[in-house]
């Protein structure tokens, strides 16, 4: 048995009854997004029916009542991550996020200057920071991934790392090698050996454990909600309020100012500084009720249930020796990247189908990593806490029926 | 509309896939062309020579994806090789996944039709450096 009650747990998301080619869903495509609880989508729902309207600016009783769920969903996110009041701005997604990042803090950098990431980003954290530098003739280097182990050593960013960096980008969990980075380590070294602003890629990471940014070190930490059970389309920023306060906008328009003329403007404080427009206020809301139903189950036994439904699909994998892994065949968290010896990524992902398994295929949005592996591609599964080990005996009885079809 | 692996991965379609046709390089080719399914890194080049009336004289496949992909492009040389240039250009989609003769999952028509898009690029590569 596993720490958590996934039978009740499941009884939480409808869309885990649907039927796939006659079978019951076995949803194992969780980095990309998760499923969602009743609970968000009654939220959602509730927000439509009963107070739908705009937030800071009706003087009506749905925009307060709006507003005011709107900012306790600021608070949620805040009080998860272990940020103080004003630090998450709230954003499309851990991409828009980064995005904002490069472009904010893009403008302070000059030529010659070091941006550092990891070889194993997504291309969220690489091509936002790969055009910056392009443009700004920066430098980009990489701190190297050790293939075999999938591991980031965070002591090589000691010769990394010097007075010229000026920006540092890694990720808590890749996305395909499902390791967990010692970002805490890797942050104490830039911060012993430069002035480099640290930002954690949290997309994986911060739905997947415990995340506290203030013990990580770290002066950003982009994440996104629909990975942790929120509607798609809302994610956030962690940023250390005296950066973000001194930060220009990503974006200029309403509800981000303080005062207009036809001269000029004053713009509005942190977070709201970098909420131009509309903000996804449903979104918003459904990421705090997502919130609620995570801190209720618990993110201590949420990444208890996925090192334990891991270790058990490992062990399961281990025993075919056709199976190639990206990254660690022995230990690595709830993401699971691996390729049949002789068949194409796509064609598993097409049989794994007509069983009624989701799983990705492909390069999951990492090519540099990929091809550091030879790879170009590979079938992915990821856990979250309403997976269970009889949806793992299903995997290895569609990659018997794979085998089969491909006459090995 | 269910579609099942046995009919999608069908006898055909794994002959083509594990015992290619036409796989290879053409040497001196002259249209030369590769392109790549950026969704899952598919990869077909293709190589042909032609003769003086501009038929296909000589034609080869080469790269590597999943089993439709290599497939389809295996099939695709062995139904254009000695046709006219002008005559493959007539070539519809359809024709390519009618060639196939299994069904497939939407996303799975990008990989069907790879070889198909490589061909296309390499004759218009080819007939704008004569023009």
């Amino acid at each position: 048995m596993t720490s958590l009650n996934t039978k009740r747990i499941r009884e939480d998301f409808p869309i885990l009854k649907i039927k796939i080619n006659g079978n019951t869903l076995v949803y194992l495509d969780n980095a990309a997004t998760s499923q969602k609880p009743r609970q968000v989508i009654e939220t959602v729902r509730e927000y439509y029916e009963q107070y739908n309207s705009n937030v800071h600016r009706g003087l009506h009783k749905l925009s307060e009542r709006a507003s005011d769920e709107y900012e306790k969903a600021h608070e949620k996110a805040e009080r998860f991550v272990g940020a103080d009041n004003g630090e998450i701005v709230f954003t499309k997604n851990t991409t828009e996020s980064l995005n904002l990042l490069a472009y904010s803090l893009g403008e302070e950098l000059k030529k010659g200057d070091e941006i550092l990431l990891t070889e194993a980003e997504h291309h969220a954290n690489l091509v936002p920071w790969q055009q910056l530098a392009l443009q700004k003739k920066a430098k980009l280097k990489f701190a190297k991934v050790e293939l075999e182990e999938g591991k980031i050593d965070a002591e090589q960013f000691d010769k990394l790392v010097n007075k010229k960096t000026k920006i540092v980008s890694v990720t808590a969990m890749s996305n395909v090698l499902g390791n967990n980075v010692d970002v805490k380590k890797i942050g104490e070294i830039i911060k012993d050996n430069s002035d480099a602003k640290f930002i954690v890629d949290g997309a994986q990471g911060a739905a997947h454990r415990k995340t506290d940014v203030k013990k990580l070190g770290c002066d950003f930490m982009a994440f996104s909600g629909h990975k942790m059970l929120a509607p798609t389309g809302i994610g956030a920023l962690y940023g250390r309020k005296e950066l973000l306060e001194k930060m220009r906008p990503f974006m200029y328009g309403g509800d981000m100012i303080k005062k207009v003329t036809f001269e000029e403007s004053t713009f509005n404080s942190v977070p709201w500084k970098f909420e131009a427009g509309t903000p996804n206020i449903a979104g918003a809301i459904g990421f705090r009720a997502a919130i609620d139903y995570l801190e209720k189950v618990g993110m201590e036994s949420i990444e208890e249930h996925e090192k334990e439904l891991t270790r058990y699909a490992l062990k399961r994998l281990n025993e075919d020796e056709r199976i190639e892994f990206i990254g660690s065949s022995k230990k690595r968290a709830g993401i699971i990247s691996f390729n049949i010896k002789g068949v194409h990524a796509h064609d598993v992902a097409s049989i794994f189908d007509q069983h009624g398994i989701a799983i990705r295929a492909g390069h999951h949005c990492a090519m540099p990593l990929m091809s550091l592996y030879n790879a170009a591609g590979s079938a992915r599964m990821s856990f979250y806490l309403y997976n269970t080990k009889e949806e793992v005996d299903k995997v290895i009885h569609a990659i018997a029926h794979v085998k089969k079809i491909f006459g090995i | 509309m269910d579609i099942l692996a046995e009919q999608m991965y069908r006898e055909n379609i794994m002959d083509y896939y594990k015992n290619p046709r036409n796989k290879g390089k053409v040497k001196d080719a002259d249209i030369e062309f590769r392109d790549n399914n950026p969704l899952c890194g598919d990869e077909i080049e293709i190589t042909v020579k032609l003769d003086k009336d501009k038929k296909i004289a000589e034609i080869k496949f080469d790269g590597k994806g999943c089993a439709i992909s290599q497939a389809a492009a295996s099939m695709l040389t062995e139904k254009i090789l000695g046709m006219k240039l002008a005559d493959v250009k007539k070539i519809k989609k359809d024709e390519v996944l009618e060639m196939l003769g299994i069904p497939l999952q939407p996303i799975r028509v990008k990989c069907a039709l790879l070889g198909f898009k490589v061909m296309e690029g390499g004759i218009f590569l080819y007939e704008s450096r004569k023009r």
